[in-house]
């Protein structure tokens, strides 16, 4: 049996979470020494074609063209992973699902007429199945080795699924809402990322979008009340990276 | 000695609490305890008495903490941290073994037990009941944490008894504090008069013994009086938990409708027993490498807030927030006595200091007893 085929597929996105991939300087030779590369413009033109035994999917759905082509990729892959919050959320271009796009090309552009793009940006489990969601904005490149590798070696990824805060305990790292009384979406947002944003006394933005069991109502009393936070700042706090996944995107909702 | 001294009790004056951490050190501890960092008073390494919260005091409610300045310069003026000691004994991570794919066989290496010898500066009474809380559960049963065990067996518990109480504390109603009675080597109250000094009492051999090596004077009858009024002040508690009955109120109320009245506002977001100084849940997870041929199994610090930790086949036990909080005050309050002869609960105030929306499982209890009440 010759090495697993892998595809990096690219939607409406950065870039940056590809970019995690070949920024695992050092462990790049374990991945290539594991798997065949099959398809990764990003990183090289030899573009071979499917089928493929993992996609990795990064960005959203914003065009018709784009909807079509994801269908295209699901036939031809065993598995699809999607990576970071474009493909798993929508990502920011989602703001665009609570606006009016027209405006928005005719604002920008100086030919909106050439402009050919859906009123929504969605994320790809919205359209085909998807196999395994990898979150954030962007993915931590950990996460991102320890999902192929799960693939590859047929096990459940080590990717939990509790709150930013137990990431903020285990490193001993002291909570910015309870000592600074700071905005916080640490205790509805999945982990990932090692709480990064509290142990250099900030919030946490919710990058890795929310967890599961996300009482976001509770925290957003809870900050307008007590904390004194004004509701266009904790629409502002939901309707970030993950603004369209539920239940941030009707949190965010709620205030303005 | 004359009558007005107390022989049991030495003044340590505050100009040689370093020869006390010289002291330790000398004997190869390694000294940790409360610092400022981070806008709190956490538990670090102590090299001076400079690095501890001279002058510093802690400010506590429901879902908030905040450090400030003190009128004097107490060393030992806080009541205490987002930090608990375990985090010294149980750590929040730790690698168990290791694979390494070796031709057709699998070598296994176990790290060895490492033994820190550390010196624990300013354990408070609720804390040192909770290090005996979570003695009987990583060593009291048949199977022996032995990390936990080898590094615990060597700590010196430098502890002092509190002469203030948080608005959070409930130690006088978990019967734990605020007065040290055993568990401690040595046992420091601070007071500020006559003099600022610290009360000093030897409460093990090894406490002797490193007591009678700074040669300290005895205390005299107003030192003893001072500290007794200081650890009285601190009994004047205003928050408390109704104990009696408490583990037959909790096995009754299984089903209350008050456990989603608590959903509605808890996050299951694991801070509370995170904080907590006797929460010892963990679980392992195995790693391995991309090519096979290594393979890790790591424990971490996990909680019944987290959605994995009740995974079995076919799914999580606990789904709900409101099974989850359920899961964990009834456990404290009430199932703690079946398994480990205890209340799980020392009344150290974390869980309601830190949890970010505020829920208080005082007050939780209390509204448990209250709806109880009403229905009958
Ligand atoms: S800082 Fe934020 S993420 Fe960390 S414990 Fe506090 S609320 Fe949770
Ligand atoms: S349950 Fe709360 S008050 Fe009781 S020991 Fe744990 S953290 Fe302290
Ligand atoms: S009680 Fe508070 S700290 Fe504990 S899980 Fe619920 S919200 Fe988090």
């Amino acid at each position: 049996m010759g090495k697993p085929r892998l595809a990096v597929w690219k939607f409406a996105s950065c870039d940056g979470c590809q970019l995690s991939l070949l920024d695992c300087e050092d462990e790049l030779l374990a991945v290539a020494g594991a798997v065949e590369i099959a398809y990764f413009p990003e990183a090289s033109s030899d573009m071979q074609p499917g089928p493929y035994d993992v996609s990795l999917v990064e960005g959203s759905i914003t065009t018709a063209h784009d909807a079509e082509r994801i269908r295209e990729i699901r036939r031809q892959s065993g598995a699809v992973i999607t990576i970071g919050a474009c493909a798993t959320a929508g990502g920011i271009q989602a703001l665009r699902n609570f606006a009016d796009v027209e405006e928005f090309t005719r604002a920008v552009y100086a030919t909106p007429s050439f402009i050919s793009t859906l009123d929504t940006s969605t994320p790809i489990a919205d359209h085909i199945r998807v196999d395994f969601e990898l979150r954030g904005c962007p993915i931590n490149k950990h996460q991102l080795l320890e999902t192929i590798n799960a693939f590859i070696n047929r096990r459940r990824p080590n990717i939990p699924a509790h709150s930013v805060c137990v990431e903020c305990k285990r490193r001993g790292t002291v909570c910015v809402t309870v000592a600074r009384g700071a905005a916080c979406l640490g205790p509805v947002t999945h982990a990932g990322c090692g709480a990064l944003c509290p142990s250099y006394d900030r919030g946490c933005f919710g990058c890795y979008g929310p967890k599961e069991l996300a009482n976001t109502e509770s925290l957003a009393a809870w900050a307008r009340d007590k904390l004194g936070v004004a509701d266009k700042d904790i629409q502002r706090l939901h309707h970030n990276f993950n603004a369209w996944s539920e239940p941030f995107r009707s949190e965010g909702d709620r205030h303005g | 000695m004359g009558p007005k001294r107390d022989a049991s009790a030495f003044i340590l004056p505050v100009a040689r609490l370093d020869e006390l951490f010289a002291a330790l050190r000398s004997r190869g501890y390694a000294c940790v305890g409360p610092t400022v960092r981070d806008a709190a008073i956490v538990y670090g390494d102590i090299e001076h008495s400079a690095d501890l919260p001279r002058g510093w005091t802690d400010d506590h409610a429901p879902g908030s903490y905040r450090i400030k300045r003190r009128s004097d310069n107490a060393y030992f003026g806080y009541v205490v941290g987002p930090h608990a000691w375990k985090k010294y004994l149980f750590t929040p991570e730790r690698r168990l073994w290791q694979l390494q794919r070796a031709g057709a066989k699998w070598e296994r290496t176990d790290p060895p037990v490492e033994v820190q010898k550390y010196a624990f500066i300013g354990v408070r009474a609720c804390e040192i009941a909770a290090l005996q809380i979570q003695d009987r559960i990583f060593t009291g049963g048949q199977f022996v944490e032995p990390n936990y065990a080898a590094t615990r067996r060597e700590v010196f518990v430098v502890s002092v008894n509190c002469t203030q109480s948080a608005s959070t504390c409930f130690c006088v109603s978990m019967d734990t504090g605020p007065e040290v009675r055993g568990g401690s080597d040595l046992t420091l109250t601070e007071i500020l008069q006559p003099e600022h000094c610290f009360v000093v009492r030897a409460d093990s051999e090894r406490g002797d013994e490193v007591l009678a090596s700074l040669d300290l004077d005895c205390a005299r009858s107003e030192h003893s009086h001072a500290a007794a009024v200081g650890v009285d002040h601190a009994r004047r508690q205003s928050r408390r938990l109704e104990t009696a009955g408490l583990k037959d109120l909790l096995r009754r109320n299984s089903e209350s409708p008050q456990w989603q009245d608590i959903a509605s506002r808890c996050l299951s977001c694991a801070n509370c027993t995170l904080a907590c100084p006797t929460c010892f849940c963990s679980s392992v997870e195995d790693v391995s490498d991309l090519s096979g041929d290594h393979a890790e199994r790591w424990q971490r610090w996990d909680s019944c807030f987290n959605p994995d930790f009740s995974y079995m086949h076919g799914g999580e036990v606990r789904r709900t927030t409101a099974a989850r909080y359920r899961q964990w005050m009834t456990h404290k309050l009430s199932t703690w006595f079946d398994q480990f002869g205890s209340s799980g609960c020392v009344g150290c105030g974390r869980c309601i200091s830190w949890c970010p929306v505020g829920i208080d499982i005082t007050e939780e209890a209390r509204k448990m007893r209250e709806a109880e009440g009403v229905q009958s």
